[in-house]
């Protein structure tokens, strides 16, 4: 006489999944959401350096990037290894900078040119000489607001000894 | 004429097509990073200007060279120093206050040493970089200076406008942030522009020497 009753054979009860659509479309939102597409694929390393004082750049369309780093592995055996840089999806020289910066102002609305910030994704690798080329460039062609892209972080950590 | 119900739809294939959609979305997701340090290039002026005379008490010369070794000129002294100690040398630089009769600091807190800067105003800092100084280098004692800078509005928004219970750099990221109301942002701009001209950014960069 047992007041507990024997479990009938050994097979567990199935666990039930019906929740687990629910489950998988919280996470699909979620990506949905925070998913941007990238413009550009990358052919170069782009290890951004840290900083800690930085400031938020909002409107991405009033953007433009300039990517520069070390070409990235498949590309080492044509383009070497000196750092290199980017615009839209294939290698640059410096010289081509201006003729990047007037098509894509030409690509904006005429009263939105005064506010276009050039942002510069540098390796931190890369060597000053190469960013201060691309920033007499700019001087020439006077499109004069920089942002340094960094990533958020302890700038002195950030320093390899 | 019979009553027939609605034949159920089988939605066991449900989380088979949410997974795929799932991975893809995985797969293509970058978090970008959209945050830096915002600078302004000096334009490129042809016309013959006069070479203004600066004190060289005013005057904070940062060298950055190809050993990404930091070289510090200023108040009479010349050393190397780490970029640990930059911010606290260039807060000390910047606040120093010596300046007597007009160009007397108000409003420094330093220790007025007669060899080292006059007021916020007239100090200078410059920054010249070799061309083979790496870049996380220069962005970290750019950093620091821009720290620096900061650490004193901060202090000056303070004490300026103590019921406002924000710092300078709050104050800005708050002017900045398309969601504040725009009655805020124009209380908010004076403030932040009367204590920009306080302590404005007098930051020049030399072009870099070549290495040989």
């Amino acid at each position: 006489m047992s007041k507990f009753k024997k479990k009938k054979g050994g097979d567990l009860p199935a666990i039930s999944t019906a929740s687990l659509p629910d489950i998988v479309f919280m996470l699909l939102f979620f990506f949905m959401v925070a998913t941007v597409m990238r413009q550009n694929t990358l052919m170069i390393e782009n290890n951004l350096p840290f900083a800690d004082q930085v400031e938020k750049l909002d409107k991405k369309d009033l953007v433009m990037y300039i990517y520069a780093g070390k070409p990235s592995s498949n590309y080492k055996s044509t383009y070497g290894t000196e750092a290199r840089i980017q615009l839209n999806d294939k290698f640059a020289e410096v010289s081509e900078i201006p003729a990047f910066i007037a098509a894509e102002r030409a690509s904006k609305r005429e009263e939105l040119i005064p506010f276009l910030t050039t942002a510069l994704k540098v390796d931190s690798d890369a060597n000053m000489g190469l960013v201060t080329d691309i920033k007499q460039e700019l001087r020439k062609v006077n499109a004069l607001k920089i942002n340094y892209t960094t990533k958020k972080g302890d700038a002195l950590q950030g320093l390899k000894k | 004429m019979a009553k027939r119900s609605a034949p159920e739809v089988n939605a066991g294939s449900m989380a088979d097509i949410a997974f795929l959609l799932l991975i893809f979305f995985l797969v293509t997701t970058t978090i970008e990073t959209d945050s830096g340090l915002n600078r302004k290039l000096p334009p490129i002026d042809d016309t013959e200007q006069e070479d203004v005379i600066i004190k060289e008490k005013n005057i904070f010369q940062l060298n950055v060279n190809k050993n990404n070794q930091l070289f510090l000129k200023t108040g009479g002294e010349e050393k190397v120093i780490q970029i640990k100690d930059l911010r606290k040398a260039a807060v000390a630089f910047l606040d120093n206050g010596g300046g007597t009769g007009p160009d007397a600091c108000k409003r420094c807190q330093g220790k007025k040493n007669p060899r080292s800067s006059d007021n916020f105003d007239k100090a200078i800092i410059s920054l010249q970089s070799d061309r083979a100084t790496k870049y996380d280098t220069y962005i970290a004692v750019q950093n620091e200076i821009i720290a620096a800078y900061n650490t004193l509005r901060n202090r000056e928004f303070e004490r300026s406008f103590p019921n406002l219970g924000m710092s300078f750099v709050e104050a800005e990221k708050r002017y900045s942030d398309p969601r504040t109301p725009s009655t805020e942002k124009a209380k908010l701009k004076d403030k932040l522009e009367e204590i920009k001209i306080l302590i404005p950014q007098k930051f020049s960069e030399a072009e870099p020497k070549k290495s040989n």
